[in-house]
């Protein structure tokens, strides 16, 4: 019987073993980190921080690349069909992801970080300034040209310069950091539903991050608050700004006429440069208008100051200082905070 | 819109007006007196094939030590000189003629260039820096190009009859005792500085259109070499001066404004030129042949 019994405890203990092997097995197969594609890089990263090691997201717009005028990569579309879930900006931000979805036969669960945000209507152009010269003699703004290039430009982020080809909502919702606070919102809850098992665990992160991304905007809206409003006006050839610009008082303006891919003529130079003059604008962050010499030039004759660069689409490349979504938010206050201050 | 308001007020008005007309003066000054030289060696495509050859220097002073204007500058002359001494060499060694041996150094060169700068991966970036332009003229950038002008028109004034003499009869100088290949060395010398330091400042366009373009026209209004200086001295500033104007009442950019009222100026010298235009030709053809001007057929 003694024999018996123990064989049978054997029996029994190696069962429980075995069924116990199984359930690590399954408890791994469950802790498989959850695998999401992210639309770009900024996306990826909020995605990162709020996934933590339970989420492997991979991203069809990489650091440096512009989201706005992508060709998907047959890669990205076989990236896309075996990921659980995708996570997109919304409001017409990705217009070509439809098709790739589409295409690559992606089955899981899309999250629209941008759900919920207030969006902000495109100004109806930058045109409005041409009332104050006398010469609005048609000098066709370019901004449509440069739209739907692909733009290569090593230096700084994918910014779009351009006209955007989508809808009539700005897209660029990230630039304000209490919307990014309801992008990790989104991002946990969207993970939440695909990932029950880990719901609490993204909660808790998103909470964590969002009460980071609270302490940067505390800390940034006091800096901008020091500045004189009368004295926050900077020109840009980026029009990524509409968001940030509203959450910090700050005037973004664009360049009027100016391409910001060719070379200006000495027309442009000289309205750009009647335009810092008259509406007493203390910084300029033009990056691309063919040389920096140019900006230089204008900084020269205004008494303006040059900014640096300012990341808006994507993130920098990693061991650079845009290289995540709160870095690159401190990075643009920063350099605006430089050359606004008096 | 008055007189004031089309010529003088954008000048004044605007201070990269004015850098711009200084730095597009200087420019006259220095390298069209070249471009006559060029000119009368029938070297006139030179100048051409030296903006390729200075690539691989400027592209190796970049990789060696990034974006630093000094060392790619150093980097463009050496590769420069390096071109046209071996292009020169072999000419005066071999029966290929310089035209051929320059084609083929300059290519080398180019090659080499495009291969350095593919290594260090974004081209774009060398390219804005290695390409000045003339509406963001700084301190820097003013000065480099006048002090290049005023040691050209000095170099020039000194061997000025030495060069005029291999210019016209080669094989004299040569006979009566050498200095010619010193001439040549030194005139070549002056071609690759003043690219060198026009590339930056103004763009390739601006120095090579300056350089030819005055000349060429030069040509069909005086007879000597020194009116053929001046004259093209004067057309570039003259070219300067309109193209800019263009550039800003007009709303076009203002390198390509300036070279095309160069380029305008040599189509009317090419028409209306005393020397060998268009219109002297056919006026000339009517009365009986035998007369006057030119003895040989010089002017094509």
């Amino acid at each position: 019987m003694i024999p018996t019994r123990s064989a049978r405890r054997h029996t029994l203990a190696l069962l429980s073993a075995a069924l116990m092997a199984l359930n690590i097995r399954a408890a791994h197969a469950a802790d498989a980190p959850l695998s999401v594609v992210a639309s770009f890089s900024i996306l990826a990263d909020i995605a990162r921080e709020v996934g933590g090691p339970d989420v492997k997201v991979d991203t069809l717009v990489g650091p440096d690349g512009d989201a706005h005028s992508y060709e998907p990569t047959p890669q990205d579309a076989k990236r896309l069909s075996t990921a659980r879930v995708l996570v997109v900006n919304g409001l017409d931000f990705e217009a070509w992801l439809p098709r790739l979805t589409q295409s690559s036969g992606f089955k899981g669960q899309t999250i629209v970080a941008s759900t919920g945000v207030t969006p902000r209507p495109f100004e109806s152009g930058h045109d409005e300034d041409d009332h104050d010269h006398g010469e609005a003699d048609g000098h066709d703004h370019d901004h449509d040209k440069a739209g739907a290039e692909v733009h290569g430009h090593g230096h700084a982020a994918g910014h779009a310069h351009g006209a955007h080809d989508h809808g009539s909502n700005d897209p660029h919702a990230w630039q304000d950091l209490r919307n990014g606070m309801r992008y990790a919102r989104n991002i946990a809850e969207g993970f939440a539903a695909a990932d029950p098992a880990h719901a609490a665990a993204y909660k808790a992160r998103a909470a964590a991050y969002e009460d980071r991304l609270q302490a940067l905007n505390t800390r940034i809206t006091s800096q901008f608050a020091a500045i004189p409003a009368a004295q926050r006006k900077v020109v840009t050839s980026h029009d990524a700004f509409g968001y940030f610009g509203q959450a910090y008082g700050i005037t973004f303006i664009a360049p009027v006429g100016m391409s910001t891919d060719a070379e200006p003529s000495a027309a442009d130079m000289a309205r750009l440069i009647g335009q810092v003059k008259r509406d007493n604008i203390r910084a300029v962050f033009v990056e691309n208008i063919s040389s920096p010499r140019l900006v230089e030039q204008i900084a020269r004759e205004t008494g303006a100051r040059t900014g640096g660069t300012l990341y808006s689409d994507a993130l920098s490349k990693p061991g650079q200082p845009a290289a995540t979504y709160l870095g690159m938010f401190e990075w643009n206050a920063k350099q605006l905070v430089n050359a606004l201050q008096p | 819109m008055t007189l004031y308001d089309l010529v003088a007020a954008p000048f004044i008005d605007f201070g990269f007006m004015r850098r711009a007309l200084a730095g597009a003066t200087a420019l006259a000054f220095g390298a069209a007196p070249l471009g006559v030289f060029l000119v009368l060696r029938r070297m006139s495509l030179m100048g051409d094939a030296m903006a390729h050859a200075i690539l691989p220097g400027v592209a190796a002073g970049f990789l060696l030590s990034g974006l630093s204007l000094t060392a790619m500058m150093i980097g463009g002359a050496l590769t420069g000189l390096a071109v046209s001494l071996l292009a020169g060499a072999v000419a005066r060694l071999t029966p290929l003629r310089e035209d051929a041996s320059f084609a083929a150094f300059y290519l080398i060169s180019l090659g080499l260039g495009v291969l350095l700068v593919s290594v260090r991966g974004s081209n774009m970036d060398l390219l804005h820096v290695l390409f000045g332009t003339v509406l963001g003229l700084g301190d820097d950038a003013l000065m480099l190009v006048t002090v290049c002008a005023s040691l050209t028109l000095i170099i020039l004034a000194t061997v000025y009859r030495l060069l005029v003499a291999e210019c016209l009869d080669p094989g004299f100088l040569r006979a009566s005792g050498g200095g010619g290949s010193f001439v040549h060395m030194v005139f070549l010398t002056l071609v690759v500085m003043n690219l060198v330091a026009g590339f930056q400042v103004l763009g390739t366009l601006m120095v090579v259109g300056m350089m030819m373009l005055p000349a060429a026209a030069a040509r069909f209004w005086a007879r000597s070499a020194g009116g053929q200086i001046a004259l093209a001295c004067a057309v570039g500033v003259c070219s300067a001066v309109v193209g800019l104007l263009i550039s800003y009442h007009l709303n076009v950019t203002a390198s390509p404004a300036i070279i095309l009222s160069a380029g305008a100026a040599y189509l009317i010298s090419v028409v209306g030129g005393p020397h060998g235009g268009l219109v002297y030709l056919a006026r000339r053809a009517k009365p009986p042949a035998g007369s006057a001007w030119p003895p040989t057929g010089e002017y094509k």
